[in-house]
């Protein structure tokens, strides 16, 4: 089932600012919180999503507790030439997520 | 509703509850039970559309809301085990079902069939409850538009569900949200399912009817 979804738009023209839209399905568990009989829930979030463009990183992020589960995160970037933009996110408990998206510069 | 949660609830591509839809169009699409059928061999594809407008229904004597229905579809016609209540499989099918039917005004007719579930609900509606003796109406019909710690008291008006709520960070439905409700006032919330819930439901859509439903919703 899916866990992560970007949203990029399919062409730009060369120099434009595109904005890029990420949302990952992850409950963010912050570590601080503990459960009825008292015993603390480890911690389990999302600590990085890097994103390349052509092989080339054009953003990164160091997630930390206290995001809210589920989330979004945007960010723009300049059109420079087609290609592919990877999203790579990583996490607590071995959490991995991959996600690619194309786009048509002209 | 703030500028920011209309923004999330309006986000089709990225919203939050797009997981819920993703997964539902999975289920609608997959085979099930030992009569081998999935949801989409008997419903082709558009038939949705309106259907979560016109619920809950009353079927053989009973009012049914959306989730009981899909259920009643799962026992009956895949022979396969219902979903349980609030599980993310049948709040998955729930908003991919609702989701067609999102923009369309809300239909829930006050007539020979629906007047005495309706009547029930609006009696539960007005009802106080809980050691804070309190009833729906009491904040949603003559308090609205206040605060109420801070939030702004709403009209309870369920357009939006199975809702995506910010306090849940899940999807969640009606029966969930009127639990939280009775959780307020102090009351013993009605169990999941039961036909006071959905007769309270079925008041609650027919007090909107003509609204637009949004599911899935975005609230705080």
């Amino acid at each position: 089932m899916a866990r992560v979804v970007v949203n990029v738009p399919a062409s730009a023209k060369r120099g434009e600012v595109i904005e890029i839209r990420t949302l990952a399905g992850h409950a963010m568990e912050t570590g601080f919180r503990r459960t009825q009989t008292g015993e603390l829930i480890p911690r389990d979030i999302i600590t990085l999503l890097v994103c390349t463009y052509n092989g080339v990183e054009v953003f990164r992020a160091e997630l930390h507790p206290a995001m809210a589960a589920n989330p979004l995160i945007s960010f723009t970037t300049v059109a420079t030439e087609s290609g592919t933009l990877e999203f790579k996110w990583t996490g607590d408990n071995g959490y991995a997520a991959t996600q690619s998206a194309s786009i048509t510069v002209v | 509703m703030s500028p920011e949660t209309r923004a999330m609830q309006d986000d089709e591509a990225t919203g939050p509850a797009v997981f819920w839809l993703l997964d539902g169009e999975a289920l609608w699409k997959r085979k099930e039970g030992p009569a081998g059928a999935a949801c989409a061999s008997c419903h082709g594809a558009g038939s949705m559309k309106g259907v979560a407008v016109r619920y809950p229904k009353i079927a053989s004597g009973r009012v049914v809301n959306l989730e009981q229905q899909i259920n009643v579809c799962r026992t009956e016609r895949q022979k396969a085990p219902p979903w349980a209540y609030e599980s993310r499989e049948l709040l998955a099918v729930t908003a991919y079902v609702a989701r067609e039917s999102r923009g369309m005004p809300i239909r829930i007719e006050w007539n020979e069939a629906t007047a005495p579930f309706l009547k029930a609900g609006r009696e539960a509606f007005n009802r106080r409850q809980g050691q804070l003796n309190l009833s729906c109406a009491q904040c949603h019909d003559d308090n609205w538009g206040k605060r109420l710690a801070g939030s702004v008291i709403p009209q309870a008006h369920p357009t939006g569900y199975p809702i995506y709520r910010l306090e849940w960070e899940a999807l969640g439905s009606l029966e969930r949200r009127l639990r939280n409700c009775m959780v307020g006032v102090r009351a013993e919330p009605t169990t999941y399912g039961a036909q006071e819930l959905v007769e309270l439901e079925l008041f609650l859509m027919w007090r909107a009817r003509g609204m637009r439903l949004e599911t899935p919703a975005v609230r705080p």
